[in-house]
């Protein structure tokens, strides 16, 4: 390496890396990752929440980590939004092309797509 | 994609109660998961709290997990990694009894008491990096205070900057930095930089941890240093007994020198900087600095006297710095950050943080890094959690063998350069050693001074010769044969070895006596005029006993006894043999009735 340009490029590169270990986040994605979420599909709706929101540059704002059974079962997956004085948005039957909208509107817009919400989905 | 890593503590500590067994395990049980391409593994270096390893923080939750054992590790993945369920039993947490489970879900590192009162600047990437991966280091804006000085600051812009920050050696003495490197800056000719990682006082694993932990920071600032005096040459003088910091600073070395911030040309600017490792042998007068360049130079370590200081003839006759591995790992924090940002931590004269390693009867033993002026009492109380069993805080030990006793009564104190001698300690390196009311202080200066005179070189008569002989007087005392005159012939022993000595091991050496005497001359006196031991821990001046009405005749000290000294027949009390007794304390502790004693 001969130029700070190149320096700072690896340092680019790198801080979200590093960014998840300060765990930080006003906004916290919770993906519910009991056996019932697991076979409903969790896994992989939360790998696309981490993919997405490093893809949208938001590691520093968006903390993504899961929980256990919330007791709605029939619901999973289910991913709850928390955010810093806002109220809690409870989206049910996710999947990774749900989740990638999640990102785009709700994360990135600051809208909550109103059709995965628990009371818009019907059984 | 990785979506959470999970940090192991590689440092010593950890590593010698199984981190790096575990870091194993955990690899095998994430691929049997299939969660390797998930869950990233991070070996750091050490977050502080020694005593609770091997420790384990899973982010992006900051889940604190301590003392894991492989055991644990199935429980770790398929719960909290897998499903997201924190495995409560194995979270830090000092407050559970108090407040229960309510208090148990997220403790995170920085809510802890331990942490809360910490600021970290020297140890801010311990335990937060993977001290192997120099882009992690440059993540956490590594090397940018290094290209920001060749680029943008002039070599007296350095020197002011440090000159302005306050900065005072972390070695012990606590000389100004930015003076030194102003004396070595004009200078002529070849010039040296020096690091000292010869870190030698009992107790003491403050430069170790910083090695060990976030290693680019001192060859960073070694390189800032280099510019700034103008030397081409660097040297780390680093003890073979750390094995772990020497094989992190060699990956470091080669890592740097592959990116090209260590060698010719450095970021374009035609600066060209290289620095070489030296092993110390073990002796604790190689971390006096005319003594360390001697053995740097391959000859034997012995000191020489000042001046000529090292900034006019140091390392072969030539102008060098030496600094202590704590300051530079400062220095590229008050390059980034400015001088004000760092002068506004601290008190008046003595700016910034100190590390302090913590050790003895407390209940956190580990790490800990305060700004200066913090009192003893928070150190002990909040942030060490206290003295563990209820007993009593008596004394601080700080700056090792060097540095003296703080009593309890001047537990308020805040501690920096100043208020440490003026009540006849010193800051020393860091380390802190907490006594409670099982300790006896003779003992204490006992300790010290034996370890002085092990270590002490033997070049100069007064060091060589009165150590020895201040000895000889202590172990009379503890052996109950002193007299009243011994404790003055010690104060003038200790007086003249102080002023005739020739380097800083026999200059301090005394001080150890002197402060005890000068707060528990009443426990000396006990010794002398009783022939007792308030505290218990001379053996010379114990005698183990054993009450008649609680003993019950129940053989078990007589059967743990190796002298056979006790005797006695089965439920009738027993008798201890003085003749005999070793006064191992055997018996005492494995008594059920408390019936055994000592006087």
């Amino acid at each position: 390496m001969k130029s700070l340009s190149e320096l700072a490029a690896i340092r680019e590169q790198m801080k979200d890396k590093v960014a998840i270990r300060t765990g930080s986040g006003n906004i916290r994605v919770v993906v519910g990752m009991a056996t019932c979420g697991i076979s409903a599909g969790a896994r992989p709706v939360l790998n696309t929440f981490v993919e997405e929101v490093a893809a949208a540059n938001l590691t520093d704002k968006v903390m993504v980590t899961q929980t256990g059974c919330i007791g709605i079962c029939q619901y999973e997956p289910v991913v709850e939004v928390f955010e810093d004085g806002k109220e809690k948005v409870t989206y049910v039957k996710m999947t990774p092309e749900k989740a990638k909208r999640v990102v785009e509107e709700h994360l990135k817009g600051g809208k909550p797509v109103s059709e995965y919400l628990i009371g818009n989905t019907k059984l | 994609m990785i979506r959470s890593h999970v940090l192991i503590c590689g440092g010593t500590g950890c590593t010698s109660s199984g981190s790096a067994a575990l870091e194993k395990a955990l690899a095998a049980e994430l691929a049997a998961n299939n969660l390797s391409e998930e869950i990233k593994i991070v070996q750091t270096g050490c977050f502080g709290l020694c005593a609770l390893g091997p420790i384990m923080i899973v982010y992006p939750e900051g889940t604190f997990y301590s003392r894991v054992t492989t055991e644990d590790i199935p429980e770790i993945v398929s719960e909290h990694l897998l499903k997201g369920r924190i495995v409560d039993r194995l979270v830090y947490n000092k407050n559970d009894d108090a407040e229960g489970e309510a208090h148990a879900v997220h403790t995170s590192l920085s809510d802890t008491d331990f942490y809360k009162k910490q600021k970290r600047v020297a140890l801010r990437n311990c335990g937060v990096i993977n001290p192997e991966n120099i882009d992690e280091y440059i993540a956490r804006d590594g090397y940018f205070a290094l290209a920001k000085v060749l680029t943008e600051m002039s070599r007296e812009d350095v020197v002011q900057t440090l000159l302005d920050s306050g900065l005072r050696g972390r070695g012990g003495a606590g000389f100004p930095t930015g003076q030194k490197w102003k004396f070595a800056m004009n200078g002529e000719g070849q010039k040296y930089v020096c690091c000292n990682a010869d870190e030698g006082d009992p107790g003491a694993f403050m430069d170790r941890s910083v090695l060990e932990g976030d290693p680019h920071a001192v060859l960073e600032a070694m390189a800032i240093a280099g510019y700034a005096i103008g030397a081409d040459q660097g040297y780390i003088y680093v003890r073979a007994e750390y094995p772990i910091a020497v094989h992190r600073l060699e990956i470091a070395l080669q890592q740097a020198r592959e990116y090209g911030l260590l060698g010719d040309n450095i970021l374009d600017t035609g600066f060209q900087f290289d620095i070489q490792l030296r092993l110390g042998a073990g002796a604790f007068v190689c971390g006096e600095e005319t003594a360390l360049m001697t053995s740097i130079e391959g000859k034997r370590g012995e000191p020489r006297p000042r001046p000529p200081f090292p900034a006019v003839k140091g390392l072969f006759q030539r102008p060098t710095i030496l600094n202590n591995v704590e300051t530079y790992a400062n220095i590229p924090q008050i390059i980034l950050n400015g001088p004000e940002w760092f002068a506004s931590m601290g008190t008046e004269k003595s700016k910034g943080t100190k590390v302090f390693a913590l050790g003895g009867k407390i209940t956190n033993t580990g790490l800990v890094e305060v700004p200066m002026g913090t009192t003893l009492r928070e150190i002990i109380e909040e942030i060490g959690g206290g003295i563990p069993n209820g007993k009593k805080f008596k004394a601080a030990q700080t700056g090792g063998p060097s540095g003296g006793c703080i009593p309890a009564s001047l537990i308020d104190t805040p501690i920096d350069y100043d208020n440490l001698l003026e009540i006849g300690s010193m800051m020393g390196s860091g380390g802190l050693i907490v006594m409670d009311e099982d300790t006896c202080m003779v003992d204490l200066a006992k300790f010290f001074l034996e370890f002085t005179v092990d270590e002490s070189c033997g070049k100069c008569a007064p060091c060589r010769i009165g150590t020895v002989r201040m000895l000889e007087i202590l172990n009379k005392i503890t052996e109950g044969n002193g007299e009243m005159e011994d404790l003055d012939k010690l104060e003038e022993l200790a007086n003249y070895i102080k002023s005739a000595s020739l380097c800083g091991l026999g200059q301090t050496a005394p001080n150890p006596v002197l402060s005890t005497l000068r707060y528990f001359r009443d426990e000396y006196e006990a010794h002398i005029k009783e022939k007792r031991c308030p505290a218990g821990v001379c053996k010379k001046l114990l005698s183990y006993n054993i009450d008649p009405d609680k003993c019950k005749g129940c053989t078990l000290c007589a059967r743990v006894c190796p002298v056979g000294a006790i005797s006695g027949a089965v439920k009738t009390p027993h008798a201890i043999d003085p003749e005999k007794c070793i006064k191992c304390g055997a018996c005492m502790e494995k008594c059920k009735f408390g019936a055994i004693y000592k006087k």
